[in-house]
């Protein structure tokens, strides 16, 4: 608790540095993130960081200083051929866009490796210290590298805040922005430029490998609240921006824990909870509905039985034992003992014995489903002129949905009718 | 990209080995990794299926995560480990000489890297030779396969296996990433210039063995990392192969 007080009164300058600058990155990266997830080449931003460090490399060759600006020019530059080249192969060749992608990256970082190994072997006293663009170093990050870090983070964010609508139509539909006359090529260029920036900088901080998830997981656990992009940027920043504070908290109070890998840490559990319990998409929820869905199925379908097998013998509270259930519509003995004892618990049927006998509110509830089932089976064959053996499966399905209102105008559409086209009655309305 | 995430995120695997057996004894790390690689191409289909995450995305989430996990394990344990990241990143072929391996006896039979990856040669070698149709079915068409009663999806995860193995075999070696480049880019050239799948595993070797030379030659011009040239050698004879095919059209 008092490291936490500690941490967030900001006593030391140097906090203040690297928090804010772990803020800046991570919102920039989340914000141009959110774009190449819709596009749906998340890997680019893989890509763009392993291919970096030749540029890196040729540009400390070229200029024999590590000023980070002429660094970033570097990077920028082969980051940009990187993402060229990806391109040539896929639209020139027949080989796949995801080998395209692990080629240009891997080949790329192949002929970093050999000039950054070239340059530590050289003997030049000046380069030690370049290899922090492999792994990163938010723990370390100084005035001058924070300068350029806020400057370009600054720049992207008001780019992507400039051109919001634009990019947002060339995400989704490129065929349309190209329609109505935007141009595609040069817009494109500019949002790949701001991708490659905000890689570029981000490395610095967490690494080459680690600067994928940056860019990739505050997006895709965005993407599990909300449809709406302007919302999903926001909620990928805050998630950006949260774990950029936490993984400067935790690398702070244990000294030995590495701030890069932390923040991709949090920012993963953060995701890995969305995927499994965002509300309306996530796993867990899913199943959870399905499985509910599943049940109302079963029970209304056992429902039915009950009701059909009470319609041939005149008397629907008699006494029905499960085989005789099973012998009338089929069911697994599985979905027989759990509906049946789900069915017992909301007082739909009674149990007598070894049998079962409906109760009032199940009869009225198997009266209604297959009611539904026979309007629906009337309907069909009226108004699409359906063969009648061929109406059940369908209306076996949508008995389960129709509502009291639907209920209502088909009965008016069908001019209320008593029999279905197998010449059952329709049972009247409750 | 698959074989990108798996050589990243094998590395939890390997310290995890490392932790429980308290030795780099080769056998125990390949176990390790092996089982994440499976384990990630696992938890990439089960997001991309149950939670209709689009495969880029889930295969970018999945490796990073499990890659920051090894990170911060290392870094937990460095005081007590020989690995770090920079040997699983970037390899050093160099140290293959000496690191030696010794029978019971104590004599050297040579150097451990070469021994464990000829093994793990032969035992490739064997898998694609007896398993040949059905890796050739299952890959080009599996809902053939799967109607013919070969199951693609084991025939994919024992396929991923082998991939997770070669890497893991290799990382010492060259390195995490440079594995990638050297699974990829002689198979990509090889598919550039021929049809024929046989042929493309006998061409895909031989680029693979050229660039193994040359790379050799190449970082000792410039006194750079070995990894790091053959690599770059791959890399021009794919963008050898490319001009052609290009130029041909």
């Amino acid at each position: 608790m008092e490291t936490l007080i500690e941490f967030f009164s900001f006593e030391y300058p140097n906090i203040k540095y690297v928090v804010f600058g772990t803020i800046l990155l991570s919102i920039s990266s989340a914000v141009v993130g959110c774009f190449t997830f819709i596009k749906k080449k998340s890997l680019v931003g893989d890509v763009v960081s392993h291919a970096v460090l030749p540029g890196i490399c040729i540009s400390f060759l070229a200029s024999g200083s590590k000023d980070p600006f002429l660094l970033i020019i570097g990077a920028f530059v082969s980051g940009w051929i990187s993402i060229v080249v990806m391109d040539a192969i896929t639209r020139n060749t027949k080989i796949k866009e995801d080998a395209a992608t692990g080629l240009a990256l891997s080949v790329f970082f192949g002929i970093g490796i050999l000039l950054m190994t070239y340059i530590q072997h050289s003997g030049n006293a000046s380069q030690s210290g370049l290899d922090t663009f492999l792994f990163g170093k938010a723990a370390a990050l100084i005035g001058v590298d924070l300068l350029a870090f806020s400057i370009i983070a600054v720049i992207v964010l008001v780019v992507v805040f400039l051109f919001y609508k634009e990019f947002k139509l060339i995400s989704f539909d490129p065929q349309f922005a190209k329609v109505i006359g935007l141009p595609i090529r040069r817009l494109e260029i500019i949002l790949t430029s701001v991708t490659v920036l905000a890689v570029v900088t981000g490395i610095q901080a967490v690494g080459v490998v680690l600067m994928a998830a940056m860019l990739i997981t505050p997006a895709a656990a965005a993407r599990f609240w909300t449809n709406r992009l302007s919302k999903m940027l926001i909620i990928a920043s805050v998630f950006g921006a949260f774990s950029g504070i936490s993984g400067a908290f935790i690398s702070y109070s244990t000294p030995s824990m590495p701030t890069g890998p932390w923040m991709v840490m949090v920012l993963s559990i953060i995701a890995l909870f969305s995927f499994f319990f965002a509300p309306g998409k996530g796993i867990v929820i899913n199943q959870w509905r399905r499985f509910k869905i599943q049940r109302q199925l079963l029970e209304e379908n056992l429902l039915k039985t009950f009701f059909k097998i009470g319609e041939s013998n005149n008397d629907y509270f008699r006494e029905i034992e499960t085989n005789d259930i099973g012998l009338a519509r089929t069911f697994s003995t599985g979905q027989l003992t759990k509906g049946l004892r789900k069915l017992n618990a909301n007082g739909y049927v009674e149990k007598v014995g070894n049998a079962w006998r409906l109760s009032k509110e199940g009869h009225d509830k198997g009266k209604r489903i297959t009611r539904l089932h026979r309007l629906w089976e009337l309907y069909l064959t009226k108004y699409l002129r359906i063969a009648p053996d061929h109406v059940h499966e369908d209306a076996d399905t949508i008995e389960h949905v129709i509502t009291p209102e639907l209920e209502s105008r088909l009965e008016q559409l069908l001019n209320y009718p008593t029999a279905d086209p197998h010449d059952s009655t329709i049972p009247s309305r409750n | 990209m698959i074989g990108d995430a798996i050589s990243h995120s094998v590395l939890p695997g390997i310290v995890i080995a490392f932790l429980l057996v308290g030795s780099l004894e080769s056998a125990w790390m390949i176990i390790g990794a092996g089982l994440l690689g499976v384990l990630t191409t696992f938890l990439i289909e089960f997001f991309h299926q149950k939670g209709k995450l689009q495969t880029d995305a889930s295969i970018g989430v999945t490796f990073t995560w499990l890659f920051a996990l090894g990170v911060i394990l290392v870094t937990y344990y460095a005081g007590n480990a020989h690995i770090d990241q920079d040997c699983i990143l970037h390899g050093e072929i160099a140290y293959v000489p000496i690191d030696l391996m010794y029978d019971d006896a104590g004599n050297a039979i040579g150097p451990k890297a070469v021994i464990v990856l000829s093994v793990v040669l032969v035992v490739i070698l064997l898998f694609i030779g007896i398993f040949y149709k059905e890796l050739f079915i299952t890959t080009f068409d599996p809902d053939f396969a799967n109607a013919i009663g070969i199951s693609s999806s084991k025939w994919h995860y024992l396929l991923m296996g082998l991939v997770s193995l070669t890497t893991v075999a290799s990382f010492e070696s060259v390195g995490a990433i440079l594995v990638v480049a050297l699974l990829i880019a002689p198979a990509s050239a090889a598919y550039l210039i021929t049809q024929d799948l046989k042929w493309m595993l006998l061409l895909s070797s031989f680029f693979g063995i050229v660039s193994s030379i040359l790379g050799y030659w190449l970082s000792y011009l410039l006194d750079g990392s070995i990894a790091g040239a053959m690599v770059t050698i791959s890399g021009v004879i794919f963008g050898i192969c490319y001009l052609v095919t290009v130029l041909k059209k």
